[in-house]
């Protein structure tokens, strides 16, 4: 306005220069070109260097023979497998600790969570110190206190630890009777998919019952006998066709059964104890973010504290703790790489560690890791987003 | 993206820049005064820094003659450490100069990743260490151990073919650095502990109670280690492979760092082509004549080095074996200067 | 009987007796807080088992175990604790890697620097807060880079092919002259274009210029200092280097990319989310090893980083994907009136911006800014693994130290490790909470 009065120039003539959409449309056209030459840059930087050098590129080389040994597979592999082969089983060594890590991190940070607000001072104050010395400090640290430091106070294989016989905890790891499965295994599996069915349809039924006559009925109980007792009867009565493979000492080390090695239960301890000291405070934030009048509402409608927060506070808690506990469940995913440090066989490890060391073609090996955490982390955000969705249903 | 531009302009403009010129490393070098040169992270006997920064080692002394050869200074080099796996990358990229880093000669390195292998300055060959109690006498004992080694090496390649061939089980744990495969193993995480057998006398200086271990006698490989220069630059490439020969040559013509004014001198012409009394066999290569004269005053002959830096009187106290002349014995063997 | 003899009226009170010993004092305390039903009993019996187990074990092994004083391992060997000779005869290289001694003083000026003025911006009663920013985001770095490093850099140009002018100083300078002219008079045509004065826009354009020339002036002059190269540097040093650094130039980056990813313009509010996301979603390891292994291929031929700097560049455009999402929430909190008052107002995007909607939400974000330092930080650690030597990759190293190698030494390394970071970490964290709490009554109404 100021200006108008001063210039008196009534409307100005306006330049196109001024226009938003053209000012707009020529910053982008300019960013994306600016975008262009620099990948465009970049890639022949890289092809002149690679010719130069004279490294091969291309993917060929995931077929080429690996040749080294991995201390821990779930799939068949060995040293005459390909890198492919060693790049699956890296992938399936990231997804076992992460998914093991999350569900031990959740069942811990949920109990410290809890713990933190409780009525009981000793167990607050010693919620409240784990979460804050295990938050502030690094995780890799943690990996390393875990890993060296615990490796050294427990004895070697000749003096391992023994649990009835059958177990032995020593410097090469924690071995396990393996189960054999016979004939007439499978029909176990089945009693037990059986079982699990079977509970979900009792829990609806009862609900149903509960809705129309407001009788309830022990669902827990029975769904621990469905799927437990089911498989166990099926057991006795197909002649128990389960046999166990135990670890026996041979030589330098325990031979037979089933052997967890110490890489993986110092990376997963770490990595759940660390990220379970932030699920315990996304779960406080989640319970105090429910208003204390639910809490006496419900106390007034008769329920007991048990109920109240299974029934009550959990369910609204849980929409708040949802959108921070997946940024914590990726953290970890993302975090398990850490492995490389301790000689872990993660993706790292293996692919961006080993294979890129043999072949020495780092552009692909990186560009295959990277691509791989950025789809691990986009699937675990899309699985949440359904499951916050779903949640978010509740809310009339 | 713009985003990446800033720090590239600012790392340029700041000068943190190190400019190599494929074509005449030499020029590059002199121009800037010093050699940079890529060495382990630390490795006894072979480029390993004090609590000083000042390093040490049969690796670092060829650097260290290099810039004698050039400079008539052993002193104008800078150290930068690697890891295994950057150390091809920093060479290839100009990071370096040249990179006498135990690497070990093999034909793909030599082929597909555009360097060419110097000479060789230390043979070499995997081997085992093991702990004394184990009561084990023979790497063929070690059926079904743990074994614990470096990843992006060559060990780890050359113990997964040796246990395959003996039809022996193992479990391998491969870490990303040398220092966590020392106190893995001295945690008691594996029986054995694989890589060269020169690294094998130097790491057992870390550990807890070296007398507890052993090296087996078993060598499962052959690991020549040489200086690596980039392809592609034949002038420095010579110069790199000739400061290595001189100084065998030195060796076996007698010449030494006390003794080299002297043999200046002698009637020997073998000597005098050397020391560039007759000849212009430094010219050849671009630098002064009197270059290996400088190498072996500032630095030494070869047996000189090997003693000094990981020989018998050293705490790594490894004989000369292969790496003996071969007039005594040995392997180490030089083309003439002529 | 009448009612008169058994009546009686207290015609006075009764004293006031004490609270039961049972509900009052430490019992009282105790009785409510600690064993008030079964379930609470058996609990804070479980709670002191388990301090029982952690506490006096590590009290034993840092404190009346350990070994104060002593030259090497045999004097640790003895006691069955913490060896904290080793650590005294390692502190210097904890804190400056493997820096010259005789120019660690250097250092030491750089720390001093850095706190004189970062305590009193951290003290929010302090007046003299722009003089103080001026200090640290313009002076500081430069003096730091200059006493670290040692100066005196070779400037060589950066524009004009070599074969035209030989790389000198001076050649980088008619190569400064031309980009600073170039983009003024770029300016200038654009703004007479768009019918404003240019004579602002310019006079701004030379300011920066002529800033950015008396750093490379002062980089350029030789102050007699000896040069140290990064790979000398260390512990601490590293630690604080990366994680300043890191935190200082993801801050402008992330201001960028949030307000491209709240952008109407549909091409940079792609772009911006394609970056944040990617960033977020890779470990920052596997950056790392990119900025190590791969970086230098994208270079063009001749041209390589130094390694440390390599490492800054993953670590900056790591942090600023995570500085963006902390930002871009600070803007979200910013009600739509004020952009709007501003646009009634007749600023312009980047006036609107910079002076009404950034200083609100950045002042919103201050905690959250303080967070994901602490975030990087800790993560600082994991350049060891590409082969730098911060203070955890530092310590690490010194347990292969033959002369010092006993079974606790890496115990005590990394109870060391563990407290230092500690105190960082939980230091900057009541920071943040103190300045959330400060910043809350701000709008409490």
């Amino acid at each position: 306005m100021a200006a108008i009065d001063a210039g008196g120039r009534g409307a100005p003539a306006r330049s196109w220069i001024n226009d938003p959409k053209i000012r707009g449309a020529i910053y982008q056209v300019l960013l994306v070109v600016s975008i262009v030459l620099l990948g465009w840059e970049i890639v022949t930087n890289a092809i002149i260097n690679l010719e130069r050098q004279n490294i091969a590129s291309g993917f060929g080389f995931l077929k080429n023979t690996a040749g080294f040994g991995i201390t821990q597979s779930l799939i068949e592999y060995s040293e005459e497998a390909s890198y492919g082969r060693a790049f699956w089983v890296g992938l399936l060594n990231t997804i076992l600790v992460a998914v093991l890590g999350i569900i031990v991190a959740t069942i811990l940070g949920f109990i410290v969570g809890i713990a933190r607000l409780s009525s009981n001072w000793v167990i607050s104050r010693i919620a409240y110190v784990y979460i804050e010395i295990i938050r502030n400090i690094p995780l890799l640290l943690q990996i390393f206190f875990w890993y060296f430091a615990v490796l050294r106070a427990v004895p070697n294989p000749r003096n391992s630890v023994e649990f009835a016989g059958s177990v032995f905890l020593n410097n090469r790891g924690l071995f396990m009777p393996r189960p054999i499965y016979e004939t007439g295994a499978s029909a176990i599996a089945i009693a037990f998919l059986i079982g699990i069915v079977g509970s979900f349809i009792v829990r609806r039924w009862a609900h149903k019952r509960q809705m129309e006559t407001g009788q309830q009925f022990p669902v827990f109980w029975t769904s621990v006998g469905l799927i437990l007792g089911l498989p166990i009867l099926t057991f006795f009565a197909m002649g128990m066709p389960i046999g166990l493979d135990f670890p026996e000492l041979k030589g330098f080390n325990f031979r037979g059964g089933m052997a967890v090695i110490p890489e993986f239960v110092g990376l997963l301890l770490a990595l759940a104890i660390y990220t379970a000291a932030y699920i315990a405070e996304v779960v406080r934030a989640g319970i105090l973010a429910v208003s204390h009048g639910q809490t006496e509402a419900s106390y007034s409608l008769g329920l007991r504290p048990g109920p109240t927060l299974r029934l009550v506070i959990i369910p609204q808690a849980m929409r708040v703790i949802i959108p921070p506990l997946t940024n914590q469940y990726l953290n970890l995913t993302k975090n398990s790489s850490l492995a490389v440090a301790i000689a872990y066989p993660d993706l790292v490890s293996v692919f961006a560690g080993t294979v890129l060391n043999q072949t020495g073609q780092a552009v692909e090996v990186l560009a295959i890791t990277m691509l791989v955490y950025l789809a691990l982390s986009l699937l675990t955000s899309m699985f949440m987003n359904w499951y916050n969705a779903r949640m978010a249903l509740v809310e009339r | 993206m713009k985003k990446y531009m800033l720090p590239v302009v600012v790392g340029a403009a700041m000068g943190l820049t190190a400019t190599a010129a494929s074509s005449a490393t030499l020029d590059d070098v002199k121009s800037k005064g010093f050699i940079q040169c890529g060495v382990s992270q630390g490795l006894p006997g072979f480029s390993n820094p004090d609590d000083k920064g000042n390093w040490t080692g049969l690796d670092v002394d060829f650097c260290r003659s290099m810039a004698a050869a050039i400079f008539g200074d052993a002193t104008k080099v800078k150290y930068t450490p690697l890891s295994a796996k950057e150390r091809f990358t920093a060479l290839q990229s100009g990071e370096v100069d040249v990179l006498p880093r135990n690497t070990t000669w093999t034909m793909s390195r030599d082929t597909a990743l555009g360097l060419n292998f110097a000479g060789v300055n230390y043979y070499d060959g995997q081997g085992f260490m093991v702990r004394k109690e184990l009561g084990v006498s023979s790497a063929l004992e070690l059926s079904g151990a743990s074994v614990c080694t470096n990843t992006g090496t060559t060990t780890e390649l050359n113990v997964a073919d040796y246990f395959r061939a003996n039809n022996m089980p193992y479990e391998i744990v491969a870490f990303e650095k040398a220092d966590e495969v020392v106190q893995a193993y001295d945690a008691g995480r594996c029986d054995v502990y694989t890589t060269d057998a020169s690294g094998l006398y130097a790491q057992r200086l870390k550990l807890t109670n070296p007398d507890d271990h052993m090296v087996l006698p078993e060598i499962i490989s052959k690991e020549p280690l040489g200086p690596v220069v980039r392809q592609g630059d034949d002038q420095w490439f010579n110069i790199a492979k000739w400061v290595g020969f001189a100084q065998i040559n030195a060796e076996e013509l007698g010449v030494t760092s006390a003794n080299v004014d002297e043999m200046k001198g002698s009637d020997n012409p073998a000597i005098k082509r050397l020391l560039g009394v007759e000849g212009a066999f430094g010219e050849a290569i671009g630098l002064g004549n009197d270059w290996a004269y400088n190498v072996i005053k500032s630095v030494g002959n070869y047996g000189e080095m090997f003693e000094a830096n990981v020989g018998p009187d050293t705490p790594l106290g490894i004989s000369r074996g292969l790496n003996a002349l071969w007039s005594s014995g040995g392997i180490m063997y030089a083309p003439p200067i002529r | 009987m009448t009612d008169r003899d058994i009546h009686f009226v207290r015609t006075e009170f009764v004293d006031e007796a004490d609270a039961p010993v049972t509900s009052i004092g430490f019992i009282g305390w105790m009785r409510e807080n600690l064993f008030s039903s079964v379930w609470n009993t058996i609990l804070t019996l479980f709670g002191v088992y388990l301090i029982y187990l952690i506490v006096p074990p590590v009290i034993e092994f840092a404190i009346i175990n350990a070994t104060w004083t002593g030259t090497g391992r045999e004097d640790c060997l003895a006691d069955h604790g913490a060896c904290w000779a080793y650590v005294k005869a390692y502190f210097g290289q904890f804190i400056y890697g493997r820096y010259p001694d005789a120019e660690r003083w250097r250092v030491d000026l750089v720390f001093l620097l850095g706190i004189v003025g970062l305590v009193p911006m951290l003290i929010p009663s302090i007046p003299f807060k722009r003089e103080n920013v001026i200090f640290l985001l313009g002076l500081f770095p430069v003096a730091a880079f200059i006493l670290l490093t040692g100066g005196n850099i070779d400037l060589n140009g950066f524009l004009l092919p070599d074969w035209w002018i030989a790389p000198s100083t001076w050649k980088f300078w008619i190569d400064f002259a031309i980009v600073g002219i170039v983009i003024a008079a770029l300016t200038a045509v654009i703004s007479i274009k768009a019918q404003s004065d240019p004579k602002a826009p310019v006079i701004i354009i030379g300011l920066i210029f002529a800033v950015m020339a008396v750093v490379a002036i002062l980089a350029d002059i030789d102050f007699g200092l000896e040069t140290v190269e990064t790979d000398r540097w260390g512990g601490l040093l590293v630690t604080l280097v990366v994680a300043i650094t890191g935190i200082v130039a993801s801050l402008p980056l992330g201001i960028v990319l949030a307000l491209g990813r709240r952008s109407k313009m549909p091409v940079v509010r792609l772009l911006s989310i394609i970056f944040i996301e990617f960033w977020r979603g890779v470990p920052l390891i596997t950056v790392l090893f990119m900025s190590s292994v791969v970086l230098p291929l994208f270079l063009p031929e001749g041209v390589s980083f130094d390694k440390l700097l390599r490492a800054l560049i993953g670590v900056a455009l790591f942090s600023a994907a995570y500085m963006a999402e902390v930002v871009r929430g600070g803007l979200q909190a910013i009600p739509k009136g004020q952009h709007e008052g501003a646009q009634a107002l007749g600023l312009t995007y980047w006036q609107n911006m910079a002076l009404i909607v950034l200083p609100q939400a950045l002042k919103l974000v201050i905690p959250g800014i303080v967070n994901s330092f602490i975030a990087l930080f800790k993560d600082t650690t994991l350049v060891l693994i590409i082969g730098l030597f911060d203070l955890l990759g530092q310590i690490q190293s010194s347990f292969t130290d033959p002369s010092w190698s006993t079974p606790f030494t890496s115990h005590t390394g990394y109870l060391f490790a563990a407290v230092i970071f500690w105190v960082f970490c939980f230091g900057m964290s009541r920071y943040s909470l103190f300045m959330e709490r400060r910043l809350h009554t701000g709008h409490k109404r």
